[in-house]
């Protein structure tokens, strides 16, 4: 049943994924690519860049787009529910107890324990995109398009949007 | 009224942010203290550490939240929708565009050369994460420990990275608190 499958891809990094949306990317590609198979590393990459050149909360965009891309609308559908609504509903429903402990240690320390896995799973996909890469371009196309877009981004301060704009159009004018 | 009210505020908050839900919360605390002065400043501080200690998209749980104090259900759910559909739909059509193309020579070469620029996207991302955990209670100690041990989990044995953190989540919760500890306490920046 693949709203079942959607369901479950989008829920676990939904509920997992402390410390907002950005953090539940790598989980989210650790369940499209490598459980699912419903994606290659090239194609989660190619969303992932797409969903950066919009504005708006990347985990429903990228939830929205993966549940349509296998099931259509109501996919969709299925993919932004599992996303928002069960941290949603705990908020709503243990508004009295979470005000008693938002300033407490033990829930101060969920997001802090969990940062160092988060930041794992990150360097991973960072691994897999530039392997990926290499093997598809070659090591001076990656490592050129790697250390211009890192210029630009991170000392130039150019915006992540314009950047990818930039990478989009020298593939198609260079590497077709 | 309201509802009109709720679907702008969000519709602007979520159209405007750029890289993701944390970085549109200072766009939401504009719009809900300044613009439509639904709560003070203090009240919206307490929202979001509310929705700090929980997991999940930030932006949504703050929507939803605000929209059901403001205009109940029907808000709650106004201000979700106002806030992600746009960019969700945007998505949507751009990549079915593309996709359509996708044999297209310069259509496959574009989706090759966003790769490694998404490489140094998400590397950057990955040290903000290791320079906070090592400034957050953690400190370099414990931060290389967990990067270590988690490596060896789950790129060696395969455990999957839910079990993981749900061992370590019920670990954070369950532990005693040392008087140290609450000295030096984590100011989240999200």
């Amino acid at each position: 049943m693949i709203y079942i499958q959607i369901f479950l891809a989008l829920f676990i990094p939904g509920i997992l994924g402390y410390g907002g949306g950005p953090s539940s990317i790598p989980l989210v590609e650790n369940e499209v690519v490598d459980r699912y198979h419903w994606m290659t590393v090239n194609e989660f990459s190619e969303v992932l860049a797409m969903a950066n050149t919009l504005p708006g909360p990347i985990a429903t965009k990228m939830a929205g787009y993966i549940g349509y891309d296998q099931a259509g609308i109501l996919g969709a559908v299925v993919g932004v529910f599992a996303t928002v609504a069960p941290s949603l509903i705990l908020m709503i429903g243990l508004l009295g107890l979470l005000m008693k402990y938002k300033e407490s240690p033990q829930v101060k320390r969920l997001t802090i324990v969990v940062r160092p896995i988060i930041a794992v799973l990150l360097g991973v996909m960072t691994f897999d995109f530039f392997f990926s890469s290499y093997e598809g371009e070659g090591l001076w196309q990656t490592l050129f398009l790697g250390v211009v877009a890192y210029i630009l981004m991170q000392k130039l301060k150019v915006h992540p949007a314009y950047v990818i704009a930039g990478s989009l159009v020298y593939g198609g004018l260079v590497l077709a | 009224m309201k509802q009109l009210d709720i679907s702008i505020a969000f519709f602007r908050s979520g159209i405007l942010g750029y890289g993701g839900g944390p970085s549109s919360i200072p766009l939401v605390h504009k719009e809900v203290v300044d613009t439509f002065k639904w709560m003070d400043s203090d009240e919206f501080g307490d929202v979001l550490a509310l929705a700090n200690a929980l997991p999940g998209p930030i932006n949504t749980k703050m929507a939803g939240y605000i929209g059901y104090r403001v205009g109940g259900v029907v808000g709650m759910l106004n201000a979700i929708l106002s806030s992600i559909l746009p960019s969700i739909i945007l998505l949507i059509v751009l990549l079915t565009t593309l996709n359509a193309y996708k044999d297209q020579p310069w259509v496959a070469g574009m989706t090759k050369a966003v790769v490694p620029v998404v490489g140094v996207m998400l590397g950057t991302l990955t040290w903000d994460f290791i320079k906070k955990s090592t400034k957050s209670t953690l400190g370099w100690k414990w931060t290389i420990v967990f990067v270590v041990a988690s490596v060896i989990l789950m790129e060696l044995l395969n455990v999957h990275p839910a079990i993981i953190i749900l061992g370590l989540l019920i670990g954070a919760l369950v532990k005693k608190d040392k008087k140290k500890e609450e000295g030096k306490k984590e100011r989240s920046s999200a």
